[in-house]
């Protein structure tokens, strides 16, 4: 791994973290995305308005990035359609379920010294490379 | 002024997640790949974002209130539960398979690639189906506990809506 892109990663990494500690100092919320997208579909008064702004900005922000350097968004995964369902399935029930997502649990969380958050993150990184390892070696990608 | 930060923060989470690679299936799925060629870019970008985060938040926490509401919401449950288990358990399978995770998965949906797009509204189905089961009917974050409707704590759903 070159330099650049280790200082690259950082650089995007502290962008999330600042982001995420922006949307604590300003609004008081924690930066969970799976919560926030969750919170939309199970509208509470007063909480839908800044959730859909907040996914508003996601989504301007990944036109934003799209317009600068398209390949930020190469797919080099290629997953089958019912797969690809699949994994969208479990990975919105899954994060409704534990509470959490990478963002929630894995950013905020591991920052926080959150014990859940710590636990949350070390199961579905097993439970992911587990996936991986299953689909990419034993089962050829698929 | 609220709902302007929102935007704020969702712009710059989106770049920073596109900046870091994470909007790559490729770079996430190479992490989670201990076995083949493993891709570390993931524990760079964490480092930076857990890093900075835990910084300011030690300055935040210090704050008696937000700048822009009455009070900080940060959940405050440490009971490691099998919901919490079994959820992260079925999160890390879908996120392994797709490569994707929610903020990175919206965020794509601005490149118009059938990946992201056929994950992301399978993703927002996922979530609308979890609304349907017993649990989904809960005040968001509250523990379930055969036999009771909700945490007995008072105030705690209400103080503490959800880890994320």
């Amino acid at each position: 791994m070159e330099l650049s892109t280790i200082l690259i990663s950082l650089l995007g990494g502290v962008l999330l973290g600042l982001s995420s500690a922006a949307l604590l100092l300003f609004n008081g919320k924690i930066a969970g995305i799976s919560g926030i997208v969750g919170g939309l579909l199970r509208p509470v008064p007063e909480e839908w308005g800044w959730r859909a702004w907040y996914v508003g900005g996601l989504l301007a922000g990944g036109v934003l990035v799209y317009a600068l350097h398209p390949s930020a968004f190469a797919i080099q995964v290629h997953r089958s359609l019912p797969l690809l369902i699949a994994a969208g399935l479990l990975v919105g029930f899954g994060a409704r379920l534990g509470s959490g997502c990478t963002s929630g649990h894995g950013i905020c969380g591991l920052s926080r010294f959150s014990a859940r958050s710590w636990v949350a993150t070390a199961v579905f990184t097993a439970t992911g490379a587990l996936a991986v390892f299953v689909l990419n070696h034993l089962g050829g990608g698929l | 002024m609220r709902n302007a930060f929102a935007f704020a923060c969702g712009l710059v989470f989106a770049i920073g997640l596109g900046v870091g690679g994470m909007t790559q299936p490729a770079k996430i799925v190479g992490f989670l790949d201990v076995s083949g060629h493993w891709d570390p870019t993931l524990v760079f970008v964490l480092a930076g974002a857990v890093g900075s985060y835990m910084l300011a938040y030690r300055w935040i926490r210090r704050k008696r209130h937000p700048v822009f509401a009455m009070r900080f919401q940060i959940p405050r449950t440490s009971v490691i539960d099998t919901r919490l288990v079994l959820g992260s358990a079925i999160f890390g399978v879908g996120w392994g398979i797709g490569g994707f995770c929610p903020g990175p998965a919206i965020t794509s949906f601005a490149s118009g690639q059938m990946a992201p797009v056929v994950f992301a509204l399978s993703m927002l189905a996922g979530v609308a189906l979890f609304d349907l089961t017993p649990l989904g009917a809960l005040p968001l974050g509250a523990r379930w506990q055969p036999g009771k409707a909700r945490e007995s704590a008072p105030g705690a759903a209400a103080s503490a809506p959800t880890d994320a």
